[in-house]
């Protein structure tokens, strides 16, 4: 029986829906020309759904469609930065997309119901609903990497993301299944009341190992990690920046639901399998990133080794560290906008900036879009007093707290590796002589200049003045 | 009004830097000008710490303190005791003659180097503030971002490789440091140093901390064997980027000891502080042989460097054997003051004798030994302040290298005669290379044309030596008011080391 309250627990998300189709109808019925209107409007949507979910915060938890729907101050942070991540990503790829013709509606919906997915996934309070999100993000995906159909490379990404995505996804609906086998329900919070007393407790963890491959590939940890590097190296720059970003928020978010609001009881078991991967993310995105000289690909790389990061906080089991893994992945996602943004402000027609060497001397030729890519670059390597060094440090504090300071100084050793690769795209753009063809001053319009400039000073500003968001992510899992 | 002196001083000059920063390329002279400003401005508020700081009474004083991250329990917290007060008013009178030493010579973006420096100032003063783990890692770490930039861009030749192995290798040993000071984050929920320094430890636990910060510091001061970067980043860096580098920042190294190792983990520092002052002796010795070797000017200054620096940390050191040891408290304090004075003295010479080589360099373009000889001859001005920088360099009475070392080499011999002996060598060899150094660049017949046609200082180079000259050779004659400022919190510190913690 659905209630009124029901659908207004649901209301960003049902607006949501409502507005993508209209905008889908409108866009069929617009002129191309006027079509920068859809852009305005689709950024206006997301801000007042970004908006709802803010003002319709509940203080306490509440659940909707019989615990189908769980809406809590968790999801809520991270509906507020998917939602705003993508702003930041469409802002970023009008001039991208029009230099390049592909300036048109799909673009535009595919997105949102991507983030209409994205809402679902992190809300989620049921395996079925944990898929369904899943699946209306990753097909949004599919078809926003294919966009750029003209381009083999574009759709030999897609083809790549598509077959290894559905692999994943049937490895965690087989794992759900085992699991629902052996406890008899769907329902996370069922689960985690039953999953310790199981009669067959073989069997639930035997689900749980696929569930977390899934987990892994989504968030592209290794040893799940293939499909990363060819995705981002071949999707266009503004959805590669999507899947850095918003992408990653849902992957938490859906790891959180599944491991703790579900499995919380089998941690002792998962605690490990998780360590490990998290060890072998940040060995071979760290190394491999090393020798890559195709700036989109060494950004994957580095996606890979930062949830190994990610991970370590979610190895602690514990809110402390759930707090610190969601800092880690609201960080990294402000921070690859950052990254990706400044790839997609320098691109121009015929020129993509995707190579390390096309930044040659950027600082004397662009020194404003230089700092702002070096702000990006040390906070990634987590230098101090940038964003990135302090999700870095609770996320180690984290691995120590759960009695794992091996975890830790692995971390440490690798965070030492990792610098010399984003120093090295610093050394390009500052110490190196630009060359012809290069990147130069970049045309982009007014609105991709000032958000992007405000998005990179955030790195700053946040490394300052990081409690409050740290407050509030602490608040959430129920901490001081 | 002077309630938030420290912050002024660690903020004026980093917001300086964005005015700086703003005046751009084409506005070379608004940036130096303004730079300029920032750093004597920096520099007048520094001198109200001597009046505002009581050093009678020492401890911990001109205390701010506010919650900065409320759920992690970590503060904004800044203080200064004496030895903080002095190597703050170094930071701020090498920061001037930095700026000066650069006024002409950097051509090439000045406004991207001045609030560079701008920034890296800001940060060293913060270093020497901070009584917040947290907020000390995180200054720590920030010097670095400037400095990478000031000797990547404005380097020479090899800066690249140069300026990445400084990074790495420092961030390699702070990184540890970060692990360490997590740890004791988890065991005592705060960052706060003086709740630290009393959190009882095994010797377990006090081993690792110790080997941590060990790391961390020994590679910035820098300490033998991990000192390899510094030659190389010395060499390639601008003069400004030296000066800065061997005055100020190989400090932040040795006060770390002092604020880190020393009150947290004593027990471990005085089991392993025959392994500290066996390097401190082998960086006297062995990288006084090395410096001797040197054909390039800068190297061997920073050999020369590592070899001083050897001072300050066997003074250091050298207070565990004593204090704990033979519990001569008194001669403990005696090594610890030369310490200090030491890093203080070194400042001013290393400073001064990296603002000569980049006058030579300026005028000749080239660093070895051999393409000079004869300078005396065209730079009568020059070589009156090289040889009394020489002079200081090798220690000579009424300069303030005589000071340090004097006082280290008297505590050492109540300790052990043997490192007295060893500790001693320098003033042998470093006469030895500082003399023929000397004799080889200032002396003898000109053999190199190009010599012939060098100009003697002009007023801003005067200026800036002169200012050097003055410090070395008043503090080499009297010393006292410096060690009367540092006085009661070196007996603080030797006090604190003194205390069993297991």
């Amino acid at each position: 029986m659905i209630t009124l309250n029901d659908i207004l627990v649901l209301l960003p998300e049902f607006y949501l829906v409502t507005v993508a189709c209209l905008l889908l109808l409108l866009d069929a019925f617009m002129k191309p020309e006027q079509r920068h209107w859809l852009h305005w409007i689709s950024i206006v949507v997301l801000l007042a759904a970004a908006y709802f979910v803010v003002a319709g915060q509940p203080d306490v938890t509440v659940t909707a469609f019989g615990g189908m729907f769980i809406r809590d101050q968790v999801s809520e942070i991270l509906k507020v930065f998917a939602l705003l991540c993508t702003v930041l990503v469409l802002v970023y790829a009008r001039p991208y997309l029009r230099e390049r013709k592909q300036f048109i509606g799909e673009f535009y919906t595919l997105m949102i119901f991507a983030v209409i997915g994205v809402m679902l996934l992190v809300s989620a309070g049921n395996l079925i609903m944990i898929y369904l999100g899943l699946e209306l993000l990753t097909l949004s995906s599919y078809a926003l990497v294919a966009l750029n159909r003209d381009s083999s490379l574009s759709s030999e990404a897609a083809i790549k993301y598509f077959v290894l995505g559905a692999l994943s996804s049937g490895m965690l609906l087989y794992g759900m299944s085992m699991v629902y086998g052996a406890t008899g329900s769907l329902d996370l919070a069922q689960l985690h009341t039953v999953a310790t007393q199981s009669a067959m407790p073989n069997l639930l963890v035997f689900g749980l190992i696929f569930m977390l491959v899934g987990i892994a590939f989504k968030l592209g940890a290794a040893p799940f990690h293939m499909w990363i590097p060819d995705v981002y190296q071949g999707a266009s720059t503004p959805v590669t920046t999507f899947i850095a970003s918003t992408s990653k928020l849902a992957a938490f978010g859906m790891a959180w639901r599944l491991l703790e609001t579900g499995l919380g009881g089998l941690s002792q078991h998962w605690q490990p399998m998780l360590a490990a991967v998290a060890v072998l993310s940040m060995a071979i995105g760290n190394l491999v990133a090393i020798v890559q000289s195709n700036l989109k690909r060494m950004l994957a790389y580095s996606t890979i080794s930062h949830m190994g990061y990610l991970l370590m906080g979610l190895v602690n089991a514990g809110p402390e560290g759930y707090s610190s893994a969601m800092f880690y992945a609201i960080s990294y996602a402000l921070m690859s906008t950052v990254s990706f943004g400044v790839i997609l402000a320098l691109a121009r027609a015929g020129f993509e900036c995707e190579e390390i060497s096309d930044l040659k001397g950027l600082n004397q030729r662009s020194p404003w879009f230089a700092a702002l890519m070096a702000l990006a670059l040390f906070s990634l390597a987590g230098v101090p007093p940038l964003f990135g060094f302090y999700a870095k440090y609770l996320v180690l504090q984290a691995a120590i707290d759960a009695h794992m300071l091996w975890l830790a100084i692995v971390g440490a050793v690798f965070a030492i590796i990792g610098l010399y690769y984003y120093l090295h795209v610093v050394k390009v753009m500052y110490f190196d002589k630009p060359e012809e063809g290069g990147a130069d001053q970049p045309q982009a319009d007014a609105s991709l200049r000032v958000v992007l400039s405000i998005n990179a000073l955030a790195l700053l500003v946040l490394g300052v003045y990081w409690g409050p968001l740290l407050g509030w992510c602490r608040h959430s899992f129920g901490l001081g | 009004m002077f309630t938030h002196l420290l912050s002024l001083l660690i903020w004026l000059p980093i917001v300086g830097a964005v005015p700086v920063l703003l005046a751009g390329s084409a506005r070379p002279n608004l940036a130096r000008w303004l730079a300029l400003l920032f750093m004597v401005l920096t520099f007048v508020a520094s001198l109200f710490l001597l009046p505002q700081y009581d050093a009678a009474q020492g401890g911990m004083q001109l205390v701010e303190s506010h919650l900065w991250i409320a759920s992690l329990n970590v503060h904004y917290g800044l203080a200064v005791d004496g030895i903080s007060v002095a190597l703050i008013l170094l930071t701020t009178f090498v920061g001037i003659l930095v700026v000066v030493g650069a006024w002409e010579v950097i051509q090439n973006k000045p406004h991207q180097y001045m609030a560079a420096m701008l920034a890296l100032e800001g940060v060293m003063i913060g270093v020497f503030c901070a009584t917040d783990a947290l907020l000390f890692y995180v200054f720590f770490e920030a010097m670095l971002i400037p400095m990478f930039i000031l000797i990547g861009v404005w380097g020479g030749p090899r800066r690249v490789y140069a300026t990445l192995k400084f990074f790495i290798y420092t961030f390699l040993g702070s990184v540890f440091m970060l692990i360490a000071l997590l740890y004791l984050y988890h065991r005592a929920g705060t960052f706060d140093l003086h709740t630290l320094a009393a959190l009882p430890l095994t010797f377990t636990e006090q081993m690792w901390i110790f080997f941590a910060f060990l790391l961390a510091f020994a590679i910035k001061v820098p300490m033998v064997p991990v000192h390899t970067w510094l030659p190389d980043a010395h060499v390639e860096a601008p003069t400004g980027g030296s000066v800065v580098l061997a005055a100020v920042m190989l400090k932040v190294g040795t006060y770390g000891m002092l604020r880190f190792i020393l009150p947290i983990v004593p027990d471990a520092g005085e089991h392993y502080a025959w392994l500290v002052i066996a390097l401190s002796l082998v960086a006297v010795v062995y990288i006084g042989y090395v410096a001797l070797v040197q054909e390039d000017m800068k190297k061997l200054v920073a050999y020369s460097s590592v070899a001083h620096m050897g001072f300050v940390t066997l003074g250091i050191f050298i207070a565990f054997l004593l204090a704990r040891g033979l519990g001569d408290v008194d001669t403990a304090r005696l090594g610890m003051q030369g310490a200090m004075v030491q890093m203080i003295s070194h400042g001013f010479v290393s400073g001064a004798m990296f603002t000569c080589i980049g006058v030579m360099y300026d005028r000749l373009h080239t660093r070895q030994i051999k393409d000079y000889g004869g300078l005396i001859n065209v730079m009568p001005w020059f070589g009156f302040f090289y040889v009394l920088f020489a002079m200081a360099n090798c220690g000579l009475p009424g300069t303030s290298g005589f000071v340090g070392e004097f006082m280290v080499i008297l505590a050492s011999f109540k300790a052990n005669p043997w490192i007295a002996f060893f500790a001693a060598f320098t003033l042998i060899i470093g006469a030895a290379y500082t003399l023929w150094l000397v004799k080889r660049v200032l002396w003898g017949e000109i053999h190199n044309p190009h010599v012939a046609e060098m100009k003697d200082i002009n007023g801003r180079e005067t200026f800036v030596l002169l200012a050097f000259a003055a410090l070395t050779v008043a503090l080499g004659i009297w010393p006292e008011p410096l060690i009367h400022l540092m006085d009661s919190s070196v007996t603080q510190v030797v006090q604190q080391l003194a205390i069993h913690k297991i």
